[in-house]
């Protein structure tokens, strides 16, 4: 059980040091650090379904802002409590996404890129046309006094870096979880060979859909998430450059790796962080990188790291 | 004057949009057709017509028309041949493999806009027509006393957008001779068709998907010359015609040109029709999931007769 010692190890290593880092950074690092986090959740989510089941999406922030628009409206037209909010957001991300995997895993390949891309596009009008209550581009800002659970107030520096942490550990938990399961490895092995895991006897259209959905979830999850710690949600967030960076992250970090998303997004938020303070052509370095990825590091970061030295790496 | 007048105008206006949105995606399906490739940078190959147009018309002096034919043959020229080098630089080294393609292009497509919004800049900047007189629409229309014809009644068109019609139609009629008739084209055909096999028979295949790639890069930097005297060039421009292309090339069957052609003039039709009617984002919304269901329940496009 050697790879068993190895993978506590690397989980470790990664939840102990996330919350130690809090103590060490400055305070912008810091609050950078918990941005990360969320958006690496989002990251474990797309990585599901592009990393392990192999189904490329260009329609993920679709699925963000199904949980972003999620929490906000019921929070802002409804008044509902933050922490309710935050279940309507993820149930939100849930129905969004069972319906588009309905439509969009009868596509396979280049087909179902598209039909994603569309289904989001479709979402990015619909926000706009929404105009009166979403405030389209200009956006919401949620009062600072609704956005507390109980009596934590999460609009504060620290709280927010430790329940983006929360967030971010239970979802490396699941995911961590759900590679090595039976569920887990079946997805894996649609990757891989689809014919042959219907031959098997997997319904691999059943499992398609089920990754597409813990998916959306994950990245719904995400989006509210944002909303609620940093109050604010707006049109951006579903445009086609939010479904671009997920990709982006996951194929930078290492695309069907655990650890990967993290790296991708941590190395990506700050390669765009410096960039933008040059020019505002920022995004040219987020081309630079994709096009440079497909040549020359296909397997990612750690993917890399696992095709040469740590075979063992999840 | 009643509905009919407005829907002819309108219609003309959508026949503009059409005939620049056939070129778009006549480039688009090209590529796909022959090299299978989906080219999401498509539309900043487009933008970039529209940039150099502006560059070249403005280091010609003189009469605007000089500068503006000057304009068309070297704006689609170097937008080709900067597509043949991207493809022979960066598509042939991944072996077109589809996933890795799609991410390629994405970078091109952010590689290729922001590089113009660091030398070109964020304003919108126009080129002037070669020619532009108004010319006022004349209805005809059978009343109680008999045929007749009211002219003028408001609207009016100009003599550029009518040209831009004619040179869309000519261009496409000279790109169905050159693949249809030609060597060339045989070659393109044959490519397409089995692309082993043509590497048998002595085809260069990297070659022609080299040329194949530049054509279609080509055709968007054409439409987007024709189209720049009356729309501006702008570093934002190729997202919405990417949009439509796809939605055309995607509702005429992937890969099959006269296909591509007739749905370029239903999309550019109802495009300008529903624009003067209804709001703009509402029709896109339309638009878009027509485009999601036609490839979820009929993949070979509602005018093709086989899957692509």
């Amino acid at each position: 059980m050697k790879s068993w010692l190895q993978h506590t190890f690397m989980h470790a290593l990664v939840l102990v040091g996330l919350a130690a880092l809090f103590f060490v950074l400055s305070e912008y690092h810091a609050g950078n650090l918990a941005r990360i986090m969320i958006f690496a959740v989002y990251a474990m989510g797309y990585n599901i379904m592009f990393g392990y089941t192999g189904l490329l999406s260009l329609g993920h922030a679709l699925f963000f802002s199904a949980g972003l628009y999620g929490l906000t409206l019921s929070m802002h037209l409804l008044n509902i409590p933050a922490a309710f909010a935050l279940v309507l957001g993820i149930l939100a991300s849930i129905i969004v996404s069972g319906v588009v995997g309905f439509f969009a895993l009868r596509t396979r390949g280049v087909a179902f890129m598209i039909v994603t891309l569309m289904f989001a596009q479709a979402g990015f009008l619909a926000i706009l046309l929404a105009g009166k209550y979403t405030r389209g581009d200009e956006g919401i800002v949620l009062a600072q006094a609704t956005r507390s659970i109980g009596s934590i107030d999460l609009s504060d520096a620290t709280t927010r870096y430790f329940a983006a942490y929360l967030l971010f550990a239970l979802a490396y938990g699941f995911c961590a979880y759900l590679v090595q399961s039976g569920f887990g490895r079946t997805l894996i092995g649609i990757r891989e060979n689809e014919e042959r895991a219907q031959m098997l006897g997997y319904n691999v259209q059943r499992h398609k859909w089920i990754a597409v959905v813990i998916s959306g979830t994950l990245s719904g999850l995400a989006g509210a998430a944002f909303a609620l710690l940093w109050g604010y949600a707006g049109a951006t967030f579903a445009t086609v450059q939010y479904s671009i960076y997920p990709l982006l992250y996951v194929l930078l970090g290492g695309a069907g790796t655990l650890i990967g998303p993290l790296l991708g997004t941590a190395f990506m938020f700050y390669l765009i962080d410096f960039a933008s303070e040059i020019t505002p052509a920022y995004m040219l370095i987020a081309g630079v990188t994709l096009i440079a990825l497909t040549l020359f590091l296909p397997h990612g970061l750690a993917g890399e790291l696992r095709r040469r030295w740590l075979r063992w790496l999840p | 004057m009643d509905f009919g007048p407005y829907l002819f105008f309108a219609s003309l206006e959508g026949a503009v949009t059409s005939a620049v949105l056939a070129l778009i995606a006549v480039g688009l399906s090209l590529v796909f057709g022959i090299m299978r490739v989906v080219n999401v940078a498509h539309g900043e190959f487009y933008m970039l017509g529209a940039v150099f147009a502006w560059y070249v018309t403005s280091l010609i002096g003189g009469h605007p028309a000089i500068g503006f034919v000057t304009a068309l043959i070297i704006a689609p020229l170097l937008v080709g041949l900067l597509a043949a080098a991207a493809d022979y630089l960066i598509l042939q080294r991944i072996e077109y493999d589809p996933e890795r393609t799609i991410v390629a292009t994405i970078g091109l497509l952010y590689i290729i806009q922001q590089s113009t919004l660091m030398g070109f800049g964020p304003d919108a900047r126009p080129v002037e027509a070669p020619f532009n007189e108004r010319i006022a629409l004349p209805w005809f229309e059978f009343g109680e006393s008999g045929f007749a014809m009211t002219w003028p009644w408001g609207f009016s068109t100009t003599s550029y957008k009518l040209a831009v019609i004619a040179a869309a139609v000519v261009l496409l009629l000279l790109l169905w001779l050159v693949l249809s008739r030609t060597r060339i084209g045989l070659v393109m055909r044959a490519t397409q068709l089995d692309k082993d096999m043509a590497t048998a028979h002595g085809i260069p295949v990297a070659k022609v998907y080299a040329l194949v790639f530049g054509l279609g890069a080509a055709l968007a930097a054409l439409g987007a010359v024709l189209v720049v005297p009356i729309q501006q060039a702008h570093y934002l421009m190729g997202g919405e015609p990417l949009l439509l292309a796809f939605i055309v090339v995607i509702i005429g069957g992937l890969g099959s040109l006269p296909g591509t052609v007739v749905a370029a003039v239903l999309i550019g039709l109802s495009d300008g029709i529903i624009s003067v009617f209804f709001t703009p984002t509402l029709a896109k919304i339309i638009a878009t999931l027509l485009v999601a269901f036609v490839l979820v329940f009929r993949p070979q496009g509602l005018f093709g007769k086989h899957l692509a």
